[in-house]
Parts: C-alpha cells; sequence; structure tokens
C-alpha cells in the first residue's frame, strides 16, 4: 500500500485538494443560500413548515439518484458533482439557520425594536450573530456529510478522491483494487477531520465571548 | 376628558434643566382583532415634563399596551399621542424610537454585545462619531455608578442582575433621549438590589429631570418613585391619576383603596423626609468642655439629655444627665456607633430609629455629618395629621369647584 502511495502521491494529493476545493465551494454556497432562504422564512413563518418538508424530504434522496436525475440537463462534469453536493449541504445549514433565527428571545428583538433598529438592523446586528453558533453547527454537519456526497459525485466525472473509490470498485479482484479503495476512503475520512477542526477555530474567531459556550 | 394634573408641591423650581417634554395622550384606543373589550379604551392623559409618570394597576389592566403605544411598538387603533406637542403618528417608527429611550425588565442586554456596544446601540443608530460615543459611553457608565474601565468591555453575562439593569438604564439614556420609558425595569432583581437601583434611578432623575414612563406592578414602588401614579382598572380606565400623597391620604374609589391595600398610613411615611419636618431644639455640648457647665444648660432648658458634638460639629454620642455627671469634662463617643438620621432619610427610616432609641427621639444630620437638631415621635405624627388635613381640605374644595361647573353648566 506503502508503494502504491509513493508512486501516486502527486496524483492523490491533487485530487485530495480538488476534493476539498469542490467541497468547500459547494458549502459556503450552500451557507449564503439556506441563510437567505432562512431569513425569509423568519420574515414569512407560514413558510417554515413548506421548508422543513423540503429539507426533510431532500435528505432522503438517494445520492446517485439525484446524480442521474441532474445528469441529463448538466451533463457529465464538475457542474453536476457542484449542484449535486450544494443541494445536500444545504438542508442541514437551512435547518440549523432557521432554528437559529427564530430562537432569539422575543424580549431582546422587542428591545431591539423598542431602540429604533429597522428589520435589517435587527436581522443583521441581533438575529444573526445570536443564531451564529447554531448556524454553524448546520455547518459542521454539512461538510461532513457534503465530504461524502463528493465521493459520489465522482461517478459523473467530478474532481475529487470519489474516483479512487470507483476504480477500486471496477477492478474488484485486481491486483490494486483494495489499495484504491482505502485511499480514496481514508483521504476523505482525513480531510473531513481537518475541516472540521478548521470550523471548530472559524467558530473560535467568529463566535463573540459573550455567547460562546 | 384630559385629565390635567395640578402642580405638585415639589416640582422643580428651576424649568431650565428640565430635559423632558410632554407626553401627551388623548383618547388612545387599543383594540385586538377578535377581541370584544378593547385592550386601553380611550385613555386621556397628560404626563408633564420632566416628571416621572408611574403606571400600574392589576395585569390585564392596559398598563403596558398603553406605554408601548407611546414608542408605537404597538399602533393605537385610534386616538392621538403627542411629545412635546408633536403628533407621532407623522413621524417614523424607527425615527421615533431613537428619540425615546427604553428600558426592559432585566435590562433585556444583548448577549453577544460588550457593555460598551450595548450602551452605544442609539447613539450608532444616530450616526455619532466614534469618539463621541466612546465619550459618552464612560460618561453614563459613571452616572449608573459602574466603573467605565472595568466594565466597559464585559460582556453581560460577566455582570450581576443589578449590573445589567444599571446598563440597561445607560442604554436608554444614551443618546440624552426626552423621554424614556420603562416597562417594569427592576421587576427582575432581589429586593435590596432593587431598592438600591430605584434609589440610583431617583438620584439620575434629580440630575436630569427626564419625562419618565414607567410600568411596575409594585404599589410601594409606585409610590416611592412616581412624581404622580396612574392606578388603571381594566380596559385602560383611569381610576386615579394624581401624586402619590394624594392617593394615599385620598383614594379616588374602592378599587384605588383596594390596590394601595392596608398601611396607607405607613407607605405615606415614606413620602416625607425628615427635613419636611420641624427640627427640634436640644442641649449640646462639646467633647472636651465643663460636664457640669453643660448638665446646668440642660436643667435650665428643661432637657433630660445632651447631645455631644465633636469639634467639627459632629454628634458622638447623646447621653443622659447622670451620665454627664460621672465625669468633669465631657468625654468622647465613638461616632461610628451612634446612629443618625440624614436630613433626607424617609419618616419611615426615621420612626425606625426612634424605635431603636433609648431617647425615643433621633440625631438629624446634614450631608456633611454636622448636626441639625433632633426628632421626635410627636413631630412624625403631627406632620402626618397636617398631610392628611391639607389633602382632605384639598380634594373638599376640587369638589365643591367641580359641583359649582355642574351648577353653572
Amino acid at each position: 500500500m506503502w508503494d502504491f502511495i509513493e508512486e501516486r502521491h502527486r496524483q492523490i494529493l491533487y485530487d485530495g485538494f480538488q476534493h476539498v476545493y469542490l467541497v468547500v465551494l459547494a458549502v459556503v454556497a450552500a451557507t449564503f443560500i439556506a441563510v437567505l432562504i432562512a431569513m425569509l422564512v423568519t420574515k414569512i413563518p407560514r413558510l417554515s413548515g413548506v421548508t422543513n418538508m423540503l429539507s426533510a424530504i431532500g435528505l432522503t434522496i438517494p445520492g446517485f439518484a439525484l446524480v442521474g436525475l441532474l445528469m441529463p440537463a448538466t451533463g457529465i462534469g464538475n457542474t453536476t458533482a457542484f449542484i449535486c453536493v450544494c443541494f445536500y449541504a444545504v438542508l442541514p445549514i437551512l435547518r440549523n439557520a432557521v432554528v437559529g433565527l427564530q430562537g432569539v428571545e422575543p424580549v431582546l428583538l422587542e428591545s431591539a425594536r423598542g431602540m429604533g433598529m429597522g428589520e435589517a438592523a435587527v436581522m443583521a446586528r441581533v438575529r444573526l450573530p445570536l443564531a451564529w453558533p447554531v448556524i454553524l453547527a448546520g455547518i459542521r454537519v454539512s461538510l461532513q456529510m457534503s465530504m461524502g456526497v463528493a465521493a459520489i459525485a465522482a461517478y459523473v466525472l467530478g474532481p475529487g478522491l470519489g474516483s479512487y473509490i470507483f476504480s477500486g470498485l471496477a477492478q474488484i479482484g485486481g491486483k490494486n483494487a483494495l489499495n484504491y479503495a482505502l485511499v480514496g476512503t481514508l483521504g476523505v475520512v482525513v480531510l473531513a477531520l481537518i475541516l472540521d477542526l478548521l470550523l471548530v477555530l472559524v467558530g473560535r474567531v467568529t463566535i463573540p465571548k459573550g455567547i460562546r459556550v | 376628558m384630559t385629565t390635567t394634573p395640578a402642580p405638585t408641591p415639589n416640582e422643580v423650581s428651576d424649568l431650565s434643566d428640565v430635559s423632558g417634554i410632554e407626553i401627551e395622550l388623548d383618547g388612545v384606543t387599543k383594540r385586538y382583532p377578535g377581541q370584544k373589550a378593547a385592550a386601553v379604551d380611550s385613555l386621556s392623559l397628560t404626563v408633564p415634563a420632566g416628571e416621572m409618570v408611574m403606571f400600574v394597576g392589576p395585569s390585564g389592566c392596559g398598563k403596558t399596551t398603553s406605554l408601548k403605544m407611546i414608542n408605537r411598538l404597538i399602533k393605537p387603533t385610534s386616538g392621538t399621542i403627542r411629545l412635546g406637542g408633536e403628533d407621532i403618528s407623522g413621524r417614523s417608527s424607527d425615527e421615533l424610537r431613537r428619540h425615546i429611550g427604553y428600558v426592559i425588565q432585566g435590562g433585556s442586554l444583548f448577549p453577544h454585545m460588550t457593555v460598551a456596544t450595548n450602551i452605544a446601540i442609539v447613539p450608532r443608530l444616530l450616526g455619532w462619531s466614534k469618539s463621541r460615543i466612546a465619550e459618552r459611553v464612560d460618561e453614563l457608565l459613571d452616572l449608573v455608578g459602574l466603573e467605565p474601565g472595568r466594565y466597559r468591555d464585559r460582556y453581560p453575562r460577566e455582570l450581576s442582575g443589578g449590573q445589567q439593569q444599571r446598563v440597561g438604564v445607560a442604554r436608554g439614556l444614551a443618546a440624552d433621549p426626552p423621554v424614556i420609558l420603562m416597562d417594569e425595569p427592576f421587576g427582575a432583581v432581589d429586593p435590596i438590589t432593587r431598592q438600591r437601583l430605584q434609589d440610583e434611578l431617583l438620584g439620575i432623575q434629580r440630575e436630569l429631570h427626564k419625562t419618565i414612563v414607567m410600568v411596575t406592578h409594585d404599589i410601594d414602588e409606585a409610590i416611592k418613585l412616581g412624581d404622580r401614579v396612574l392606578i388603571l382598572q381594566e380596559g385602560g380606565h383611569i381610576a386615579q391619576y394624581d401624586t402619590p400623597e394624594r392617593i394615599l391620604a385620598a383614594p379616588a374609589n374602592d378599587f384605588v383603596d383596594d390596590f394601595v391595600g392596608s398601611g396607607a398610613a405607613l407607605k405615606q411615611l415614606t413620602l416625607s423626609r425628615v427635613s419636611d419636618i420641624d427640627l427640634q431644639e436640644t442641649t449640646t455640648a462639646t467633647v472636651g468642655g465643663s460636664g457640669a457647665e453643660a448638665i446646668a444648660r440642660a436643667k435650665a432648658a428643661g432637657d433630660g439629655s445632651v447631645v455631644i458634638l465633636d469639634s467639627r460639629r459632629r454628634p458622638v454620642a447623646w447621653r443622659f444627665l447622670r451620665e454627664l455627671a460621672r465625669h468633669e469634662t465631657i468625654q468622647d463617643g465613638d461616632r461610628e456607633k451612634l446612629v443618625t438620621l440624614d436630613e433626607r432619610s424617609t419618616l419611615n427610616d426615621a420612626l425606625d430609629v426612634m424605635l431603636a432609641s433609648s431617647f425615643g427621639g433621633g440625631i438629624v444630620c446634614d450631608a456633611r455629618d454636622q448636626y441639625l437638631g433632633v426628632v421626635f415621635f410627636d413631630s412624625v405624627t403631627d406632620h402626618m395629621r397636617t398631610v392628611e388635613r391639607t389633602v382632605a381640605r384639598e380634594v373638599a374644595a376640587e369638589e365643591a369647584a367641580a359641583d359649582r361647573g355642574q351648577v353653572e353648566a
């Protein structure tokens, strides 16, 4: 196995980087999308039931099924992989963002309004900062999940470590089959742990001391 | 009908330091959809500039609704509210609220902001410069008794309940608004802290003369703090709107009587201060002087005891003549052990001291601890009787005037 890695280490590093790049990009985009939707739901509480239902259903769609559904529309390649990862990434963040934004104590909102903050200021200076730890927890879940989803997205020739797993599966019984599968899987796990650690650090920096647990 | 209150006796003489403006409610009604009875039904009253008015009443009487209509957190169904003569319905809600201080229970500070950022919210909304805000924050922390250097950068959870409430008050005062609304501000702190906060608020108000409207369910708090007290009945109907003295001495109806509860006379005691009553003279002597001479003077004046003062005229002891006779010169006493009254103490405190004193009285000092005179039970009871008689006479005169008015009409 060691030889296998040594022979291909440049390629593995490159694919690992691609994998992370895809996931980070997708999660960042998903965060924006999820928070925007959550803000909308906060403004129009009637939507919250619909959103909850959609995100619950969304999580039940198997990854392969989605890839299959997307392919006719977006073809084979990076775009499909990105959309697929992003779709799943939105769901946990959305859930947490809705809970976080709606969970701000009413008395704080009233005192913000009572001091003359407009709706935008209440959102930007009270709701979002107070919901941030909850949203960030959602992002962590989303990121872990997306690392796995991205591996599946490699099926449509998306970038990343997923291709190793598929190569392994394709050559079952072959000389390097196990090596391919192991490198792909372990690579995803290690990178996921590293990213999670980074997010913990992001939390340290971005969550105000007053509400840090 | 607008209730226009008569001027209070203790009204600020110098109107130029009044920074508050008048609040006028005119036929203000709030009706919630789907509810038969209005939450507040045609409420009309005037809060004079620079006064602290307390809204009290049982829960559901519409006191909080009335308060929140002043800064339009609740929109009145009908009626007009004027601040300083100007109808507020013409102003944008946000702009209006930035010029009305708002303090609610527990301070409701934003937990993710430091003390300084919390206080700076309204000044920032108003676009003050950074340096001006920083200066103002320190000034306000000083005002509410929190040392700026120590507390400026703390987060709310690092403060005690009382400190949080102090910051809440500072935040309400931040942009120097003429009107401040307070919704049960001291409801969430323990009794001892509450009392201290109340006293501090009184001190601040003596300095600033804002127009303050405070909602409370505690009649004692209302009587202690209010220049006027508004007692509301269900549906925001005015049961009585008057000075605390008159609410205690002449409740307008059974509802008020019940609400004030028993012990109105005792509550009256917290309204008068030692400086309101006539102090009595007694024989005094200075430490180191001749005992015999002091005894002679006391006997001539008919006093059985002598108040001993130090060289700076601060009382150190109160002694019976037979105690004095034991020494040739007058001995020093322990000033710390002698309980004295400040002239600003309430009669309630004064009675407390008198009950514990073996002389049946209390020594009164000024702000610098210098001797002013003594008070005895008689002066207190005399004062209470006078207050009651005065109020009764006023009420009778007003009723007579009202009757005449009706006859003429």
